[in-house]
C-alpha cells in the first residue's frame, strides 16, 4: 500500500493504482478524454495532467502510477490554462458543428467546451478535411471529427483482438485508419462505436433518429446468443432507436454486431400483426377469439380422438422462462402429456 | 456452465473445442482475449480455422468427428506422463482404473491417424491442460451435434475428472449455449423426460408434488423429443403439433424430411413474430411479441437470470405469448396465470434452485442459480461442496466412425455452423437490413488446393449434394477449412445446409449429427430439372 | 631505398562510395597487379577500404603510407591512379599537386579523435583489422576478469554521458537496469539517426562496426543480458551491410553467441530496420516499434531500465555512446575523464554543415569554444560573409548567436543559453540566412514527423507553423509573437515525448536572440536576409538597365517587359519572385529589396 495526498486529502491505495484512479476514489474527477476505464492508459489528449511535488513538470494522472509520499496537485490556474489551451487545439481541428450532429449531448468533447467556456479559440487554423468513404452498413465513421484519443483502437485490440483499425500517416495528416482503409477485418461489433468521446463514431441505423433528448432507456437482455449480455433499449414514441449497454453491466458494455446493430427486425414490415388461419390453403386474417377457438377446438378434437400423446409442443430456446413454463404447463397439466421439447440440441 | 462467464479471464488455460466462439458467442470471446492478455494459454481443437486461433498458443486441426480420439489421446499422455490429479480422483471419482485400460488403445499413433493431429501437438496440448489446476474447457454444437455427441461429452468429462479442473474458481467445463434462452428453456423443462428444475416425470413422488400444483393429473410416461415427434408425426403417431417460437424447417436435419413430417400432422398451429417457413405449414399462425415487447426472464449460459423488460409495444393486433398461452389453457378449461412476475414466482417455488430469486432480487444483475433462500448471493460457479451424486464416475467411451463417411460417390466431409452476422435460421437478423446488406447471401467454404481440383473460382455458383437433397450456392475459397472439408453456415433458406445434412442421431439425447455428412461437390448451379 | 611497407587507403564510407570511391580502389589494385611493378613491391603493397573521415568534401580521399610516412591525396578519380602508382609507390615521389592542402592538417589539427579514431584507418569489412588494433580486448578482459559492477564503476567514472541527444549518464543508466532483477534484459543500439544534417552515427557504423558491438557487448555483460538489438534506419544501406556483416564475423568468432570468451554468458544481436520515422528514435517509440507496433511513443514514467522492450528491463544507447566504450575500457576512465569539463568528459562529434569553408564530420574535446570550431577547424565562413548564428541540436536545439562565439560548447554550457548538444547537427548560419525561415524549418520538420498520439504535438506544432508561415509571407500580426511564446511554452509542458517537448526550441530561442527579424517581417513585411520570397520586391534600377532584354527572356512568368536598349519594367503583381532576373543581369540593375 502507498501513501499519498491528493489537492491535500490523504489516500492509501495499491502500488499499482494511477494517479487518476486515486482521485476518482476521492471523488475528485479530473478532466480526460483518451481515458476509459476497461482499456489501458493512452495518454495521449493531456488533458488530466496534474502537478506532482518535485516533478519538473506536470504529468499524466492516467499513466503515472502513484509512489509513497506522493503530493499531487490536481487544480491550479497554471494547470487550467494549459489544459485549456489543448482543448483549444482540438477544438481548432473540430468541425464545431454540434447543432448537426448525432452526438450532440452526449459528447465528452462538446462537455468540456462548455466546462472551460471556449467560445473563441486563440488558435485556429487549418482543419482536417475527408471524404466520406464508408462502405458499411453499420458504422459512421466521420473522421472530421475524431480527435484521435485512441480509444477506438484500443478496444479493436485489446477487447476484440481484432486490430481491423490504427492510427496511420504522421503529423498534422495523422488519422485513424483501417488497413489498408478498407473494413476488411471489422466484425462490426461497435465496441469503438461505444467508446467514441465524440460524434466521430455513430451507428448508421440510428443517424437523424434524434438525440438524447426525450429518449427513454430500458435495460433488458439481448435477444440473441447465450451469453445473455446487458442492453439499454433507447426508446422514442415506441421505437427502438439504438441499442447500447453500460460500462457497470457484467459484460462491461461490450456487445456483438447482432446485439448492437441486429435490433431492426423489431420494426419490420413482415411482422405478424394479426392471428391467420388457413382455408382452402390461404391464411386468412382473423380475430383473436376466432384463432383462440380455433386451436382450442382442434386440440380438443384430437385428443378427443387419439388421446393426448397424440400432440406435442415445441417450445422456444428464443421465448422467456415464463413462457417456456407456461408452455410446458400447457402441454402437461393442460393437455396431459410430456410431448414437449424445444430446440436445445440445435 | 460449471464457470461464470466473468471467470474466464482469470483461467490459466482455456480448451475450446467445438466452439468458434469469437464469432457464436464473441461476448464470451472478448472474456478469453482478457486472460489470453492476463497470460492464459489458449488451446484451439477445431477442424476450421476459426478466429479464436489469433489468440491460441496450439490449434489442433482435427478431422470432423475424431474429437474422442484426441481427447482420449490427450487423456493418455496425461496419465503417462504422471500429470494426473491423484487426490481428485481418490476422493471425487470412482471407476479410475478401468477407464484407464480402455485408454489402452489411444495411442499416439492411433490418434494421429484418426485425428490428423501431429501425435507431438496432442502431447503438448495434453501437457499444457493436464498441467493446470485451473483450466476451463468451452465446447458447443461442435461436440454435440454428433451420433456420439453424449460420448463426446463424456470424454471431456474424463478429462476434467482427471486433472480435477473443476469446482473452484475459474476452472471448469463449459457448454456455451447458442441460444439467448436454451438454459431457461432446459430449466422450465420444456423436455419430455423433466418438470421444471430437472425433475424427473417418471418419479412417482416428483408426479405427486407437481399435480398437487398444479391441480391435474399428470402423465408419468416420458414424452417424444423433438426429432422423435417429427418421425412420429410422419408415421402418422403425432397428430397436432404446437410449436411456439421455433423454425424447424430451416433448423432440423434433412429438411425434406421435417417439411413431410409437419404436412402429416392432422393440425399444426405456429406461434411467432414472423411468417417463418415453418409457419407457412400451420393451419393456424398467433402473432406474438418479441422479446423487446414483453417483459420475463431469461437464464443465459452461466445460470444468470436477468430481467427482460419492454421497450415497445407490439405491432398490430400481436400479444405476448403468456397471455397467448394463458387464453388457449383457458378455452382448453385450464386456468394459467398471464402475468409474468407472478408466473415467475409460482415456478420458483417449485424448483429450490430458484426458490431465492424474486424480480425485485436479480433487478439489474441477475442471480446465477442456485439460489435456494432469499439471503442466497448465487452461484457462480458449480460443485464447490462436491457433486450432487457423490462421487463422479469415469465412463469409459470408444472412438466411433460419424454415422455417414466418405466414399467415392461423396468424398467431402460436410460441417455446418453459424457465422458471425446471422443468428440461427435467421428469422431475426435476415431482417435486419444493414445485416443483410453486409453478409445476406449464403456460401460454401471450400479449400483453395479442392477448389482448383474442381476448377472452381471464388464466388462461382456450385452445387453441393447428399444422399438426402442438394443445394446450389456460391464458392468461398479459403484456407479457413481443411482439404476435403467444406462447411456451410445454417442460416440460409435459400440455400438451406439442412437440406443435405444427416438425420441420424445420437441414441442418448437425439442430437442429429449435423457436424459431419458426406457430399458431392458439383462445379456449377443445380440444374433446372 | 627499402620498401618495407606500403598501405594504401581509400575512403569508402557513403560519401567516398558516392565520389567513386570503389572505383579508385578497383583502379589501384588493377595498377598494383599488373604492369611491371617489382614482385617485391606487390608483396609489401597493400590495398584498404577504410572508414570516413570527417571530410567527405573532398573526396575520394586516399592515403598513401610508405613505413608510415603518410601522403594524403584529395578529389581522386581512377584516371589519377596510375601517375600516383608510378611516382609515389614505386619512385617514392608524391605527385604534390593532388595532396591536401593546409586546410585539410587544420581540419584535423584542434580535433581529438575516440570514436572516430580507427574510422579512415580500419578496414570496416574486416574484423582481423579490428582485432590488429586491439579490438575485442576490452571486452575480452570484461568477461574474463572483471565483475558488472567494476563496469559500472569504471563507467560511472569515466563520466560518459549518452551521445543521442539527452546526456544521461550513461554508467547510471547501466546500474538502474542492472538493479532490475530479470532474466530477460535488452540492450539496444539506437541507430535511428533522424536529424537533418546529423550523420555522425552512420559514419561510426560504416566506418568502425565492431566498435559499437563491442560497446554493446560490455554493456550487456554489465546490465546481464542476453539479447541485444540494433534499430538502424533503412535509409542507411551500407551501414546495414557493414554491421550485418561485422555481426557476423564476430559470431563466427565466438564473440558473440554461447558462452562468450569461455565465460559462462550468452549474447546475441539482431538488426532491426527503422522504417524512417523520425520518432523512433525516441526511445520509446523505438521499443514499440521493435515490437512491431507504430512507432508512438509512450508515457514515462515507466522508465525502459525498469519496462522496455517487452515490458523487459532494456537499456537504449546511441551509437556514438556505445562506440566510446571499448576506448575507455581499453585506456581507462581516467584518461577519458581528462577530455571535457567538469560535467561533460571525453570527446563529441559534430556534424558541421552550413556556410562555413570545411564541412564534415568533427570530432572535439568537450568545452571546445565554438570560436576554435568554427574558425580554426571549420576554416572560417564561406565567402568571407558574416556569421550571424550558429544552430546546434537539431529539431530540438536551438541558435546561438555570433556574438557568443566564445561559448564553450557542452552539455550545460549550450543548455544555459537556449540549445542544446543534441546528436551533434551544427548548421553554420550567415548574413545571407533568415533565422525566422529557418525556425520554420525545423517547425515543419518536426510537425510532419509528429506521430500523431498527442494534442500539443500534432495540433500543436501544426498551429505554430501555420503562425510561422503566416509570418514569412507577410500576414504576420503584432500579436503573433506573444501566441507563438504561449504555445511554445504549453506545447513544451504538455507534449507527451521528447520530440513534442522540444519541437519549440527553434522558435523559441530565435524569438529569444532575432526578435527584431520577426518583427522587421511582421512590422515592415522584410525579410532582412531576402530569403521569404513573399517579402521580397523586384525592381529595374532604371539608371543602371541597359535593356539588353537578358531579364525579360529569363523571366518564366512573364512578369517583365520593356523595349530593347530602353529600360524594362518588372510588373509586382505577377513576379513569382524567383530571383531569375536578378541572378541573370549582368549590370546589377535588378534591384531586390
Amino acid at each position: 500500500m502507498v501513501k499519498i495526498t491528493i489537492d491535500g486529502r490523504p489516500i492509501e491505495v495499491t502500488e499499482s493504482t494511477t494517479i487518476l484512479q486515486a482521485a476518482k476514489l476521492l471523488n475528485i474527477s479530473i478532466p480526460t478524454l483518451c481515458h476509459h476505464p476497461k482499456l489501458t492508459p493512452f495518454g495521449g489528449c493531456r488533458l488530466c495532467i496534474v502537478e506532482v511535488k518535485g516533478m519538473p513538470k506536470p504529468v499524466t494522472a492516467c499513466t503515472t502510477t502513484v509512489s509513497n509520499g506522493m503530493e499531487v496537485t490536481t487544480y491550479s490556474p497554471y494547470l487550467e490554462e494549459l489544459r485549456k489551451t489543448v482543448l483549444e487545439l482540438i477544438l481548432s481541428d473540430h468541425p464545431n458543428d454540434c447543432m448537426v450532429c448525432e452526438q450532440a449531448g452526449s459528447c465528452k468533447l462538446q462537455d468540456l467546451a462548455y466546462d472551460y467556456g471556449i467560445r473563441e479559440n486563440r488558435y485556429e487554423g487549418e482543419r482536417r478535411i475527408y471524404p466520406n468513404r464508408d462502405g458499411n452498413p453499420f458504422i459512421e465513421r466521420d473522421l472530421e471529427k475524431c480527435i484521435l484519443c485512441g480509444r477506438c483502437v484500443k478496444v479493436c485490440d485489446e477487447v476484440q483482438g481484432v486490430e481491423a483499425i490504427d492510427f496511420g500517416y504522421r503529423g498534422f495528416r495523422s488519422k485513424i485508419c483501417t488497413n489498408y482503409e478498407e473494413d476488411l477485418e471489422c466484425e462490426f461489433c461497435g465496441q469503438c462505436v461505444s467508446v467514441c468521446p465524440t460524434g466521430a463514431l455513430t451507428g448508421k441505423q440510428w443517424k437523424k433518429k434524434g438525440r438524447k433528448g426525450g429518449q427513454v432507456e430500458v435495460e433488458t437482455t439481448c435477444p440473441y446468443c447465450g451469453t445473455g449480455c446487458n442492453i439499454t433499449a433507447h426508446v422514442k414514441e415506441n421505437e427502438i432507436l439504438k441499442i447500447t449497454s453500460k460500462e457497470q453491466t457484467w459484460n462491461e458494455g461490450w456487445l456483438c454486431v447482432k446485439g448492437r446493430f441486429g435490433y431492426r427486425f423489431v420494426q419490420s414490415p413482415e411482422r405478424l400483426k394479426r392471428p391467420l388461419i388457413k382455408r382452402n390453403g390461404k391464411f386468412e386474417e382473423a380475430s383473436w377469439d376466432e384463432a383462440l377457438d380455433h386451436v382450442a377446438r382442434r386440440l380438443s378434437e384430437i385428443k378427443e380422438k387419439h388421446g393426448a400423446d397424440s400432440i406435442g409442443g415445441l417450445s422456444s430456446a428464443r421465448c422467456t422462462n415464463e413462457e417456456n413454463y407456461a408452455f410446458q404447463k400447457l402441454i402437461r397439466a393442460g393437455i396431459g402429456t410430456n410431448n414437449v421439447d424445444h430446440c436445445a440440441r440445435l | 456452465m460449471t464457470n461464470a462467464i466473468s471467470e474466464i479471464e482469470g483461467m490459466e488455460v482455456i480448451f475450446i473445442i467445438g466452439s468458434n466462439t469469437k464469432e457464436t458467442h464473441p461476448v464470451i470471446a472478448n472474456r478469453m482475449i482478457k486472460a489470453y492478455r492476463k497470460g492464459a494459454k489458449i488451446i484451439v481443437a477445431d477442424p476450421r480455422l476459426i478466429p479464436m486461433v489469433k489468440f491460441a498458443d496450439m490449434h489442433l486441426r482435427i478431422r470432423p468427428g475424431s474429437d474422442i480420439a484426441l481427447v482420449n489421446g490427450m487423456a493418455r499422455v496425461i496419465v503417462d506422463e504422471g500429470l494426473l490429479n491423484k487426490e481428485f480422483i481418490r476422493e471425487k471419482t470412482e471407476g479410475f482404473e478401468a477407464w484407464k485400460a480402455s485408454l489402452e488403445p489411444f495411442t499416439p499413433e492411433y490418434v494421429e491417424r484418426l485425428t490428423g493431429v501431429p501425435r507431438e501437438d496432442v502431447a503438448r496440448a495434453a501437457r499444457i491442460y493436464g498441467s493446470s489446476r485451473r483450466g476451463g474447457i468451452f465446447y458447443t454444437m461442435g461436440i454435440t451435434q454428433h451420433t456420439c455427441g453424449t460420448d463426446n461429452v463424456t470424454a471431456l468429462a474424463n478429462l476434467v475428472s482427471l486433472t480435477g479442473n473443476i469446482g473452484r474458481p475459474s476452472t471448469g467445463i463449459n457448454p456455451l449455449r447458442g441460444q439467448n434462452n436454451v438454459q431457461g428453456a432446459s430449466d422450465a423443462a420444456c423436455l419430455p423426460n423433466v418438470y421444471p428444475g430437472y425433475q424427473k416425470v417418471d418419479d412417482p413422488e416428483v408426479q405427486k408434488k407437481f399435480e398437487l400444483a398444479w391441480g391435474r393429473p399428470l402423465s408419468p410416461a416420458v414424452g417424444m423429443t423433438s426429432t422423435i415427434m417429427m418421425n412420429a408425426a410422419t408415421d402418422g403417431k403425432i397428430k397436432a403439433l404446437y410449436i411456439m417460437g421455433e423454425n424447424p424447417v430451416i433448423t432440423d436435419p434433412n429438411m425434406h424430411h421435417t417439411v413431410k413430417a409437419l404436412e402429416s400432422l392432422d393440425f399444426l398451429v405456429v406461434q411467432d413474430i414472423f411468417l417463418t417457413d415453418t409457419a407457412r405449414l400451420a393451419e393456424v399462425v398467433l402473432p406474438a411479441a418479441c422479446s423487446f415487447e414483453k417483459n420475463g426472464t431469461f437464464t443465459n449460459t452461466e445460470r444468470k437470470v436477468q430481467r427482460v423488460r419492454k421497450a415497445v409495444n407490439p405491432p398490430g393486433e400481436a400479444k405476448d405469448d403468456l397471455w397467448i398461452l394463458s387464453e388457449i389453457s383457458r378455452r382448453l378449461g385450464y386456468e394459467m396465470e398471464a402475468e409474468p412476475e407472478k408466473v415467475f414466482d409460482e415456478y420458483s417455488k417449485l424448483w429450490p434452485a430458484l426458490s431465492g430469486m424474486s424480480y425485485l432480487r436479480i433487478d439489474r444483475h441477475g442471480l446465477n442459480w442456485p439460489c435456494p433462500s432469499p439471503e442466497h448471493p448465487g452461484t457462480p460457479y458449480l460443485y464447490k461442496d462436491g457433486f450432487p451424486k457423490g462421487k463422479v464416475p469415469f465412463i469409459s467411451v470408444a472412438y466411433q466412425l460419424p454415422a455417414e463417411v466418405c466414399d467415392d460417390q461423396y468424398p467431402f466431409v460436410l460441417t455446418t455452423g453459424r457465422n458471425l452476422f446471422q443468428y440461427h435460421s435467421g428469422s431475426m437478423t435476415r431482417r435486419v437490413e444493414q445485416i443483410e446488406a453486409h453478409a445476406g447471401e449464403p456460401y460454401v467454404e471450400i479449400n483453395p488446393s479442392d477448389s482448383e481440383n474442381l476448377g472452381i473460382r471464388n464466388g462461382d455458383t456450385i452445387t453441393v449434394r447428399s444422399r438426402r437433397g442438394e443445394i446450389s450456392i456460391k464458392a468461398r475459397v479459403t484456407l479457413r477449412v481443411s482439404e476435403g472439408t467444406v462447411f456451410i453456415p445454417m442460416h440460409y433458406r435459400e440455400a438451406a445446409a439442412n437440406v443435405i445434412t444427416n438425420d441420424a442421431f445420437d441414441p442418448h439425447v437425439k442430437i442429429p449429427e449435423l457436424k459431419v455428412c458426406a457430399v458431392n461437390i458439383i462445379p456449377s448451379a443445380v440444374s433446372a430439372v | 631505398m627499402q620498401k618495407n611497407n606500403i598501405e594504401i587507403r581509400v575512403c569508402m564510407g557513403t560519401g567516398g562510395i558516392a565520389s567513386g570511391g570503389a572505383e579508385v580502389l578497383d583502379a589501384f589494385r588493377r595498377e598494383i597487379e599488373s604492369s611491371g611493378i617489382r614482385a617485391s613491391v606487390r608483396e609489401n603493397c597493400s590495398t584498404h577500404r577504410v572508414g570516413c573521415r570527417g571530410l567527405c568534401a573532398k573526396d575520394v580521399l586516399v592515403d598513401v603510407a610508405i613505413d608510415d610516412e603518410k601522403v594524403t591525396y584529395q578529389y581522386i578519380k581512377p584516371d589519377m591512379v596510375s601517375r600516383i602508382v608510378k611516382e609515389h609507390v614505386l619512385e617514392n615521389t608524391p605527385v604534390t599537386e593532388w595532396t591536401v592542402g593546409e586546410e585539410y592538417h587544420n581540419f584535423h589539427k584542434k580535433q581529438v579523435k575516440v570514436v572516430l579514431s580507427d574510422c579512415g584507418r580500419l578496414d570496416p569489412e574486416s574484423i582481423d583489422d579490428y582485432i590488429a588494433a586491439d579490438g575485442y580486448e576490452a571486452a575480452r578482459n570484461v568477461f574474463t576478469s572483471w565483475t558488472p559492477e567494476q563496469v559500472i564503476a569504471e563507467m560511472k567514472a569515466s563520466g560518459l554521458r549518452g551521445r543521442g541527444g539527452a546526456g544521461f549518464p550513461t554508467g547510471t543508466k547501466w546500474e538502474l537496469a542492472r538493479a532490475n532483477v530479470n532474466d530477460d534484459k535488452y540492450i539496444v543500439c539506437n541507430a535511428d539517426e533522424g536529424d537533418p544534417g546529423a550523420f555522425m552515427d552512420r559514419a561510426v557504423i560504416e566506418g568502425n562496426p565492431h566498435s559499437v558491438i563491442e560497446g554493446m557487448l560490455i554493456g550487456a555483460f554489465a546490465i546481464g543480458s542476453k539479447k541485444g538489438y540494433v534499430y538502424i534506419r533503412a535509409e542507411y544501406p551500407l551501414a546495414v551491410d557493414r554491421l550485418r556483416l561485422a555481426i557476423r564475423e564476430a559470431t563466427e568468432r565466438g564473440f558473440l553467441g554461447k558462452k562468450i570468451f569461455g565465460s559462462e554468458l550468452d549474447f546475441e544481436i539482431a538488426v532491426k530496420l527503422g522504417a524512417g520515422a523520425f520518432v523512433c528514435g525516441e526511445e520509446t517509440a523505438l521499443i514499440a516499434s521493435i515490437e512491431g507496433q507504430r512507432g508512438m511513443p509512450r508515457s514515462k514514467p515507466p522508465f525502459p531500465v525498469n519496462k522496455g522492450l517487452w515490458q523487459k528491463p532494456t537499456v537504449i544507447n546511441n551509437v556514438e555512446t556505445l562506440a566510446n566504450i571499448p576506448y575507455i575500457m581499453r585506456k581507462g576512465a581516467t584518461w577519458f575523464a581528462s577530455y571535457g569539463t567538469e560535467k561533460s568528459k571525453g570527446t563529441k562529434v559534430f556534424a558541421l554543415t552550413g556556410k562555413i569553408m570545411n564541412t564534415g564530420l568533427i570530432e572535439v574535446p568537450m568545452g571546445i569554444t565554438l570560436q576554435e570550431i568554427i574558425y580554426d577547424i571549420g576554416g572560417g565562413i564561406e565567402g568571407g560573409k558574416k556569421l550571424k548564428a550558429v544552430q546546434t541540436g537539431g529539431p530540438s536545439g536551438g541558435c546561438i548567436p555570433a556574438d557568443m562565439l566564445d561559448l564553450n560548447v557542452d552539455y550545460e554550457s549550450l543548455a544555459k543559453v537556449g540549445s542544446i548538444v543534441g546528436s551533434g547537427g551544427m548548421i553554420v548560419l550567415n548574413e545571407d540566412d533568415c533565422m525566422v525561415n529557418m525556425a520554420k524549418y525545423f517547425i515543419q520538420f518536426t510537425q510532419e514527423e509528429s506521430c500523431g498520439k498527442c494534442v500539443p504535438c500534432r495540433v500543436g506544432t501544426k498551429r505554430l507553423l501555420e503562425i510561422m508561415e503566416r509570418v514569412t509571407t507577410g500576414q504576420g500580426k503584432e500579436s503573433d509573437l506573444e501566441l507563438l511564446e504561449a504555445l511554445s511554452a504549453s506545447i513544451k509542458v504538455t507534449s507527451l515525448c521528447g520530440l513534442g517537448q522540444t519541437a519549440p526550441n527553434p522558435v523559441l530561442s530565435t524569438l529569444k536572440y532575432f526578435r527584431e527579424e520577426f518583427e522587421a517581417h511582421i512590422r515592415d513585411k522584410k525579410c532582412p536576409a531576402k530569403v521569404c520570397k513573399e517579402l521580397i520586391i523586384y525592381s529595374v534600377i532604371e539608371d543602371a538597365c541597359k535593356g539588353c532584354g537578358a531579364c525579360l527572356r529569363a523571366c518564366p512568368a512573364g512578369a517583365i517587359t520593356g523595349e530593347k536598349k530602353k529600360p524594362h519594367r518588372i510588373d509586382p503583381e505577377i513576379c513569382i519572385r524567383c530571383g531569375a532576373c536578378f541572378d541573370v543581369c549582368k549590370f546589377k540593375s535588378v534591384g531586390r529589396d
